[in-house]
């Protein structure tokens, strides 16, 4: 067993643990966006930033840190919520999320994010790029306006579903989540129609079609409930 | 793509076939033949390499590097870099666009030059700078951009 404190709670973790299942499994709330549970942890996103205060203060994302014999963690302090808020301005700002026309309004993580931190208002301009909807799947849609490439259906498409259809194409702001070679995700000769990536998106990128505004509620979970129940090696 | 060229393609990476570490040579390895890594190319190269086509596309999509459309005969690659910047890679662009009607990323109407740009060729004493083909040219100013240009031009005639 690892001893640690968080947020001056005593909090323990097995090894190969990180900050983050620690800090859980004491019973402290710190934000995440890109991980999800039953993944590989990416770091994406790193609005589970936390300050390690016997390693000067420095900010690792719990998500992807192992937790540390001894480590003395801050979760939750102004300096945090303060990075997190314009971590989460900045998605907001970088693609068109117009909360009151998207399918997942009521059920988004980043709209969950921004209202626990307090993130009222976005002091960036916003880019308003021309991003397309592609709804050419016979079950499914992706709407690029409302991704903010945490990489969760990525990794849920290669980790649990084994097709490894979704990839990052393209590099900085120009990045898209495309299926294949970039073809239209109807095309797709991998993709089996299972829904894992739609049920793991945080926001209304991916969503199923028939549904409208405020419609479409996920599962993430449904990923870790399927390999809980897998035979492990 | 033809069926022959398909089988080129496989042929091309065969030292690469089930070893996904080595995507990127293999890549490089049909540009260097084809001239740019069609999409037709990428979906043989993953089936040999062993990677999904995700993956390929990423790696395809990320370095600048890789083309998936046909190249010109002769590749120029004007510095963008800070110091090329500073000494006014802008100008230069401005008379290679005037000679050859053309901008980054193009390629010329008569399939002479395609025309890319580049953060730094590690040339920054002699900024401003462009590569055609192999050659390095710097300490550019638009009217010796012109000439050179037109020079290569000719001595293809
Ligand atoms: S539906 Fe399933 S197979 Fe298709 S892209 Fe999504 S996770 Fe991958
Ligand atoms: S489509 Fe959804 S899950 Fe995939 S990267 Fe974008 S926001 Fe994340
Ligand atoms: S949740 Fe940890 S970096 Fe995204
Ligand atoms: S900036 Fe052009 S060669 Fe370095």
């Amino acid at each position: 067993m690892i001893n640690l404190r968080i947020d001056d709670v005593p909090a323990q973790a097995e090894p190969g643990q990180t900050i983050l299942d620690a800090a859980r499994a004491a019973g402290v709330r710190i934000p995440t966006l890109c991980h999800l549970e039953a993944l590989c942890p990416v770091g994406a996103c790193r609005l589970c930033l936390v300050e390690i205060r016997n390693w000067n203060g420095k900010l690792v994302p719990a998500c992807a840190t192992p937790a540390q014999e001894g480590l003395d963690v801050v979760a939750n302090s102004d300096r945090l919520t303060s990075l997190r808020r314009t971590i989460l301005e900045l998605l907001f700002a970088e693609r068109n999320h117009i909360c009151a026309f998207c399918v997942s309004n009521g059920h988004c993580e980043l709209q969950d994010l921004a209202t626990e931190l307090g993130m009222d208002h976005v002091t960036f301009p916003y880019r308003f790029p021309a991003l397309a909807l592609d709804a050419s799947h016979a079950k499914f849609g992706i709407d690029h306006n409302r991704c903010v490439l945490c990489g969760r259906c990525v990794r849920a498409c290669a980790e649990v579903e084994g097709a490894f259809t979704w990839g990052f194409a393209g590099r900085g702001v120009h990045t898209l989540v495309e299926a294949d070679l970039g073809d239209r995700w109807g095309r797709s000769v991998t993709c089996t129609g299972c829904g894992k990536c739609v049920q793991a998106c945080p926001t209304g990128a991916l969503f199923e079609k028939g549904k409208i505004t405020a419609e479409q509620e996920k599962r993430p979970a449904l990923l870790a409930e399927i390999t809980e129940r897998r035979p492990r090696a | 793509m033809t069926v022959a060229t398909e089988t080129r393609v496989a042929e091309l990476v065969k030292a690469y076939a089930g070893r996904p570490s080595e995507l990127i040579q293999a890549l490089h390895r049909v540009q260097s033949e084809l001239g740019h890594v069609p999409q037709e190319a990428q979906a043989v190269v993953a089936a040999v390499v062993g990677v999904p086509l995700s993956q390929v596309r990423g790696v395809v999509t990320f370095y600048h590097f890789f083309r998936t459309s046909p190249v010109g005969r002769h590749t120029l690659r004007l510095c963008l870099g800070t110091a090329c910047h500073v000494r006014g890679a802008e100008n230069i662009l401005k008379a290679i666009r005037e000679e050859l009607g053309v901008g980054l990323g193009e390629t010329s109407a008569d399939g002479a030059f395609t025309v890319e740009g580049v953060r730094c060729l590690g040339a920054c004493g002699l900024a401003p700078v462009m590569m055609v083909d192999d050659d390095v040219y710097g300490k550019l100013d638009p009217k010796r951009t012109k000439r050179i240009l037109r020079q290569i031009r000719e001595g293809e005639g």
